[in-house]
């Protein structure tokens, strides 16, 4: 038996004659992981959330639950259940019969009705509302409620549609944890939809970056973030300084009238490129030590750290973040390792993009 | 305190209409109740008023509201329900209330030209060869108008509520395993209710009194208690009964909107 629970194949979904909404779409989705889709409005995430659940049909392309093409199944028959954005809890229902909803439609004994909405309060921290009103409850008890509701099912699959959203910062990320606990706890598969790549970064075992209906990127969240494809994800997930570049041989590359050391290869020689260095990557020091040479335009205090937007001398911007404060209209000098710089072809398949990052795992392992 | 002064001068012509066209015809209704038909005071007309014949009455007005709001919310739900599911809603929704702008005489002769022996129906019922029937002054016709003219006032506050409905709540109930009728049994008409509650009162407590349409229509073969109350006015002339009637009235239409009031529950 694989491990596989769901799997898109080739899944293009498209409304009337507009560009399609998700384009030849395929991935797999593998038992008692955290999932993430992540993306920008618009880009197709929830769509794919939508798909698993039943409430839309594809256009084209097929969707396998547990080896067996679902895309005839209607949404009630499926083994997945949905925590919504706007959590869509009944409001003519209290707590209790909002949790027992699923149970009461099985049509199960009463007492094990009882049993299992009480374990599954208890799960979320809300045993003791069970007689509340949902208007009594406050926007996360809400959200916990609307969680309540969908494991009582005991699904293979959890969805969850940004249900984070609408919770203050603290109270966001509180919850965070606790998604992140509770899925460890359960053992099943969650599959979040968020267009908050700190929220992506920090709950997920394997995130989809989605633009344009198209999966850009997957991997884990040190993949990404450390080696984002493009453009698009280097820019979508957290701050990055992306300039273009030249690479002139293999460990060589060009960029903002230097050469510099770096750690990519296999490239072919003065091919145009786009280099990523994260802001954390970059160090200040003095004008004659620095790589660049940048002056400093405007500074914010972050709390943990300070940002400070720099310029050079062909007016690319240089954002770093630093411990230590920087004066305004300073010259100053960034330093940064030769592993900082990442580089990204032009146009490169996720496949490919693979390829060539293990083959550097294998050059290194050459070297030592 | 200037403010006090403007405001108190705004609810003038409430306060006024009010008195002059609530308080004021009730206070004469329950008064008039209190004299027979001499003009002397008496509780004869509550006496009268508990004897078979007007229970009948009462019994039967009822019993006719109560078809006539019971048809209506057959007719009325689905219709609301498919006029949310289309495109132009609005226009959809406007078409169906443009009929209760017209006068309801001019709606009732209508009928009476459709229904009557040389009307459109019959004309139509000989052609297919079931023959020519007595369709005006039955209960069938007096029903069947009875709830033509009501079902936009049913309509309305059902779309309302139905249009109101965030449909993420049926994607909720289907993703928990419902069907779609028991997402219509547990979901949509629990959350419709104040709709349909609301509908059921603008029609059932005006059926009660219907007059116009039990002798246009009816042929003075259905008696309600408004029928009673105008043959008391302006035919027997015994104001007190008829006042008593109204009385009557009152109080029942009180106790419906009681019952029938909607507690409402915000999320």
């Amino acid at each position: 038996m694989t491990n596989t629970i769901i799997e898109f194949k080739n899944v293009t979904k498209q409304y009337d004659n507009d560009s399609p909404v998700l384009d030849h779409v395929s991935f797999e989705i593998e038992r008692g992981k955290f999932y993430t889709l992540l993306g920008p409005s618009g880009c197709g995430k929830t769509t794919i959330l939508r798909l698993i659940a039943g409430f839309t049909e594809a256009s084209v392309g097929d969707i396998y639950f547990d080896g067996k093409k679902m895309n005839d199944v209607p949404a009630n028959k499926r083994q997945v259940n949905t925590v919504f954005q706007d959590y869509a809890l009944f409001p003519h229902l209290n707590v209790f019969e909002n949790v027992a909803f699923g149970l009461r439609i099985k049509k199960l004994k009463e007492s094990v009705i009882k049993q299992k909405v009480q374990e599954a309060l208890t799960f979320v921290n809300l045993a003791g509302y069970e007689n509340r009103e949902i208007r009594e409850m406050s926007g996360g008890q809400r959200q916990r409620v609307a969680i309540a509701r969908a494991i009582v099912n005991e699904p293979e699959v959890i969805l969850l549609d940004e249900p984070l959203s609408a919770l203050d910062l603290k109270l966001r990320t509180e919850m965070q944890y606790e998604l992140r606990e509770l899925q460890r706890r359960l053992g099943i598969t969650f599959i979040f939809v968020t267009h908050d790549q700190e929220e992506a970064l920090a709950m997920s075992d394997e995130i989809f970056v989605l633009n344009r209906g198209k999966i850009q990127q997957s991997g884990t969240p040190i993949d990404i973030y450390d080696e984002p494809i493009n453009r698009f994800v280097a820019d979508f997930i957290g701050e990055s300084n992306i300039v273009e570049g030249r690479m002139i041989e293999d460990y060589l590359v060009e960029f903002v009238g230097g050469r510099f050391e770096c750690v990519d290869q296999g490239l072919n020689p003065n091919e145009a490129v786009e280099i990523v260095i994260r802001p954390e990557d970059l160090e200040i020091t003095t004008k004659e030590r620095g790589k660049l040479k940048v002056k400093v335009d405007s500074q914010l205090f972050r709390g943990v750290h300070y940002e400070i937007s720099c310029y050079d001398e062909d007016q690319n911007e240089w954002l770093v973040h630093s411990t230590k404060k920087a004066n305004v209209g300073d010259e100053i000098g960034l330093y940064f390792d030769p592993e900082a710089i990442h580089v990204m072809r032009f146009g490169e398949s996720e496949a490919d993009f693979d390829r060539r990052l293990e083959a550097y795992d294998h050059g290194d392992a050459h070297e030592q | 305190m200037n403010n006090k002064v403007t405001r108190n001068l705004y609810l003038l012509p409430y306060v006024l209409w009010i008195v002059l066209f609530v308080i004021a015809p009730i206070i004469l209704v329950l008064y008039y109740s209190f004299f027979d038909v001499d003009g002397n005071f008496s509780f004869i007309n509550y006496k009268t008023f508990f004897t078979p014949v007007y229970l009948q009455m009462t019994f039967s007005s009822f019993w006719y509201a109560f078809l006539i709001t019971v048809m209506s919310l057959l007719v009325a739900y689905p219709t609301a329900y498919l006029l949310t599911k289309t495109k132009h809603k609005q226009l959809w929704l406007l078409l169906i209330i443009v009929p209760s702008w017209i006068n309801l005489l001019l709606k009732a002769y209508a009928f009476i030209g459709i229904f009557g022996q040389q009307g459109f129906a019959n004309a139509f019922l000989e052609a297919v060869g079931i023959g020519k029937q007595e369709i005006l002054f039955t209960d069938f016709s007096f029903i069947f108008v009875s709830v033509y003219i009501f079902i936009p006032f049913m309509i309305l506050p059902i779309f309302n509520s139905l249009n109101e409905l965030n449909p993420t709540l049926l994607d909720a109930a289907n993703d928990l395993g419902a069907s779609k009728w028991t997402s219509f049994r547990r979901v949509i008409f629990p959350l419709t209710i104040d709709g349909v509650k609301a509908g059921c009162q603008v029609v059932f407590i005006p059926s009660l009194s219907l007059f116009m349409l039990t002798r246009l229509i009816a042929g003075n073969r259905v008696i309600t208690l408004g029928t009673a109350i105008e043959q008391h006015f302006l035919v027997t002339r015994d104001w007190g009964m008829g006042a008593t009637i109204a009385v009557f009235l009152i109080i029942i239409m009180v106790l419906i909107m009681t019952i029938t009031g909607s507690r409402k529950k915000g999320v």
